[in-house]
């Protein structure tokens, strides 16, 4: 650690930084203030990460395989192909992927402002729904231009699946007798 | 005790069923909702989901073809055939296995209909099933989807209003009951799909209905499903101060369809193509959804010129061996509109072909795609339709003039279509003299049938309006003359009404005067009519002769007479009886002249 040998203007910085985060979060000011003192700060309870089931992934895979032929499209080198070539598959693709995805989930804007339009964040607005970019500083209300409106799924619909079967096989081989 | 059961609604469609439902807590005739009830089935091996429609196809499979789980359904782990959306995508690729428009086979007079003769021409090891047999599988896999999500509101123990095309004849009728029957369904009635459809209307207009058609109009509904087009008038009367709607007339079965409009397309890209590149079974399937997408998209986008279309290869190379066409609006507007919505005069006829003597064994498809023109055939027909109900006289008309029009089927998502064919009807009464027929807003293209048939099943208990129907047709028994024989030339024939036209169900025709022979312990069979345009002769009128189109020859009807107590050979004089049952189909028996005994009198469907 090199700590003990910040210049000046790192020190400086730091100390911009930690005024703002003080001001900003609570929690954190919380434990600065209890920084000399005896007091140790609350251990940060560790958030617990489940392991996603790979059976939806597979299953979703294998829908836009089937409906779209989206394995397909992504298996095949697309170099050495001309774009009418590429665009005549990527019609199949689109359509088949749309059908496949529209079907089983229900997805809708997060915003429903047209993109470029200004828009203002009040004080609460939900940083998992609206991702802030570029100039971020000060305190909300924050005023500015909608870069991309969002997606959000409101109702999934996956199809039952089969004790046994295997949902690995996104396709199967096929032959002609 | 109807009472706190289901009305269920099953549109046993020719391309797809579809099942709705209307609660039984439910009270005021403004209020009844029909909702669609999704059917579960398999969408890929192994794989179930809940689809609104089940595709009326069936797939037989090899024993080698899947593994053994891979048809489980929910409530089946052992199913060995396939129903619905997987049935229709795997026989793209192995047709041989696959049964498809059995509703279609079902009234196919030329063929045995209880002989397993679907897929037709199909490898004798494949175990072909009958269309009767295809009916009451997909019945059966609404049933057991019903079942599996409602125990507590088994299937059997409902409502079940079935509907079948209103151009059905009485042995198909009786055919779909059976298939009923055997799914086990209890509480079964008989609904024409163009009357579904006004009833899913008149539930669309929340009670607004009275206020958009008026007593004295007729409305004529024009239903084109996947596979066949449908006709009905019904009139607006009034009786003892109340509305009171009647079906008036239908059409004769027109197998035409949707279908027939995207097969064309698809063949006229297939010629587009056919310098670059030959095209299989699978990729003319494939073409054939382009084209419905395309043709969609044109017909909903004015400013479309042209729509690009491609056919994926069945290879995982999808780069380079994708071909790419185009549909144009030009060859839409030929095709689509010109080819099946001409604007013609009303005076046309559609176009009949001679059939090749040796023609296979198939569907007996329209030969003239025009469906303007089997409109103008049946108006004319149906000229004199509403003649004897007071108030809808039409004199001088050259057909009969609907006041307003009811559209239904998914065909009619092209608004351009429901335009074009109100402008042809609206041309005829223009020139005839007869004011412009409006369009009735606010149907359900897709679901109407299901929907209405199921507020049907509601309303029959008693509550909101019902439209009567009874006998779409007058029927009649032949008669052969006795006269010395002639080689080279029939017997003449006569024609005995045994059932008025109209006779309502739960109704018994009176018995008619005339006495047949019958031999006792031998199968008699007997020539049998059918008129839509006969409507005023009476249980007993004989007919010498009639014009080509007036009476129709239906399946013949036979009946044995057992022999206990009798001598074979011997010869017993019956009259023929006829009922229309709480059902809706026709039966027949045969009433000796003295004694109570009855003998069943059945539609030999077993092909000429």
């Amino acid at each position: 650690m090199n700590d003990q040998t910040l210049s000046f203007f790192a020190r400086l910085a730091l100390a911009f930084k930690v005024f703002f985060r003080i001001i900003a979060n609570q929690e954190y000011a919380v434990r600065v203030s209890g920084l000399g003192t005896d007091k140790r700060p609350a251990p940060v309870r560790p958030t617990s990460f489940k392991e996603a089931h790979p059976d939806s992934a597979l299953q979703l895979l294998g829908l836009l395989q089937q409906d779209g032929r989206f394995i397909d499209f992504l298996e095949e080198d697309v170099t050495g192909f001309s774009d009418t070539d590429i665009g005549a598959a990527a019609r199949v693709v689109h359509e088949g992927c749309r059908k496949a995805v529209r079907e089983h989930f229900r997805i809708v804007p997060i915003c429903s402002d047209a993109e470029g339009s200004r828009i203002t964040l009040q004080e609460g607005f939900n940083a998992s729904l609206i991702r802030l970019a570029g100039n971020v500083v000060g305190k909300p209300p924050y005023s500015g231009s909608l870069v991309h409106r969002g997606w959000r799924v409101t109702e999934v619909s996956l199809p039952k699946i089969a004790d046994g079967h295997d949902v690995r096989v996104l396709a199967s081989a096929e032959v002609e007798l | 005790m109807s009472e706190g059961r289901f009305s269920l609604g099953i549109d046993l469609g020719t391309t797809n069923c579809a099942l709705a439902s209307v609660s039984p807590d439910l009270d005021e005739p403004q209020e009844i909702v029909s909702e669609v009830m999704p059917i579960s089935q398999l969408t890929a091996p192994g794989t179930v989901e809940e689809r609104p429609l089940l595709p009326s196809f069936l797939y037989l499979p090899h024993p080698e073809e899947f593994p053994r789980t891979e048809l489980a359904l929910p409530w089946n782990s052992e199913e060995v055939f396939v129903v619905g959306e997987l049935a229709r995508s795997r026989g793209t690729a192995t047709p041989i296995r696959l049964v498809a428009s059995a509703k279609s086979w079902l009234c196919h007079q030329g063929v045995d209909r209880r002989a397993p003769i679907l897929p037709p021409e199909a490898p004798q090891e494949i175990g072909p099933i009958s269309p009767l047999e295809a009916s009451i599988r997909y019945l059966s896999h609404i049933r057991d989807a019903w079942n599996h999500v409602h125990p507590d509101a088994s299937i059997e123990e409902q409502d079940i209003v079935l509907t079948v095309p209103a151009s059905f004849d009485p042995a198909a009728r009786e055919l779909t009951a059976e298939a009923a029957g055997e799914a086990g369904f209890k509480n079964l009635v008989l609904l024409e799909e163009p009357q579904a459809a006004f009833y899913s209307w008149i539930q669309a207009t929340r009670g607004e209905w009275r206020k958009q058609i008026r007593v004295g109009e007729i409305v004529l509904v024009v239903d084109v499903g996947g596979g066949t087009t449908d006709l009905s008038l019904i009139a607006v009367t009034e009786q003892d101060g109340a509305v009171q709607l009647r079906r008036i007339a239908v059409g004769d079965h027109i197998l035409l369809g949707g279908d027939n409009m995207d097969l064309a397309l698809a063949h006229l890209l297939k010629n587009k193509l056919a310098g670059k590149a030959s095209m299989d079974l699978w990729q003319l399937q494939a073409l054939t959804h382009g084209c419905r997408a395309a043709k969609e998209a044109l017909f909903s986008n004015p400013d479309l010129a042209t729509c690009p279309v491609a056919v994926p290869s069945r290879g995982s190379k999808l780069f380079g061996k994708t071909l790419r066409t185009e549909l144009t609006r030009e060859e839409v507007e030929q095709t689509i509109v010109e080819g099946f919505f001409p604007i013609v005069d009303v005076s046309a006829v559609p176009l009949t072909r001679a059939r090749g003597a040796l023609t296979r064994v198939g569907l007996p498809y329209a030969q003239d795609p025009g469906i303007t023109r089997h409109l103008a055939a049946f108006l004319k027909r149906q000229v004199s339709a509403a003649e004897d109900l007071e108030g809808f006289a039409q004199t001088g008309s050259s057909f009969l003039h609907p006041s307003a029009v009811l559209f239904n089927g998914g065909v009619f998502k092209a608004e351009f279509l429901v335009k074009r064919t109100m402008d042809a009807l609206n041309s005829w009464l223009r020139a005839d003299g007869g004011s412009e027929a409006r369009l009735l807003e606010g149907a359900d293209l897709d679901m109407a049938v299901a929907k209405g048939a199921a507020y049907y099943g509601h309303v029959r208990r008693g509550r909101g309006v019902r439209i009567r129907g009874g006998a779409a047709r007058s029927f009649y028994v032949g008669i052969e003359s006795a006269m010395p024989a002639v080689p080279g030339v029939e017997p003449p024939v006569q024609a005995l009404c045994i059932a008025p036209f109209g006779m309502e169900e739960g109704t018994d025709a009176a018995l008619p005067t005339q006495t047949f022979g019958l031999v006792v312990g031998e199968p008699v069979k007997f020539r049998f009519f059918g008129s839509s345009v006969r409507r005023t002769d009476s249980v007993g009128t004989t007919l010498e002769s009639w014009a080509p189109d007036e009476l129709e020859e239906l399946d013949n009807i036979e009946s044995t007479l057992p022999a206990d107590g009798r001598t074979p050979g011997d010869i017993v004089p019956v009259r023929l009886h006829a009922r229309l049952t709480e059902v809706g189909t026709l039966t027949l028996e045969a009433v000796p002249l003295s004694g109570d005994e009855r003998w069943a009198v059945e539609f030999n469907v077993r092909g000429k």
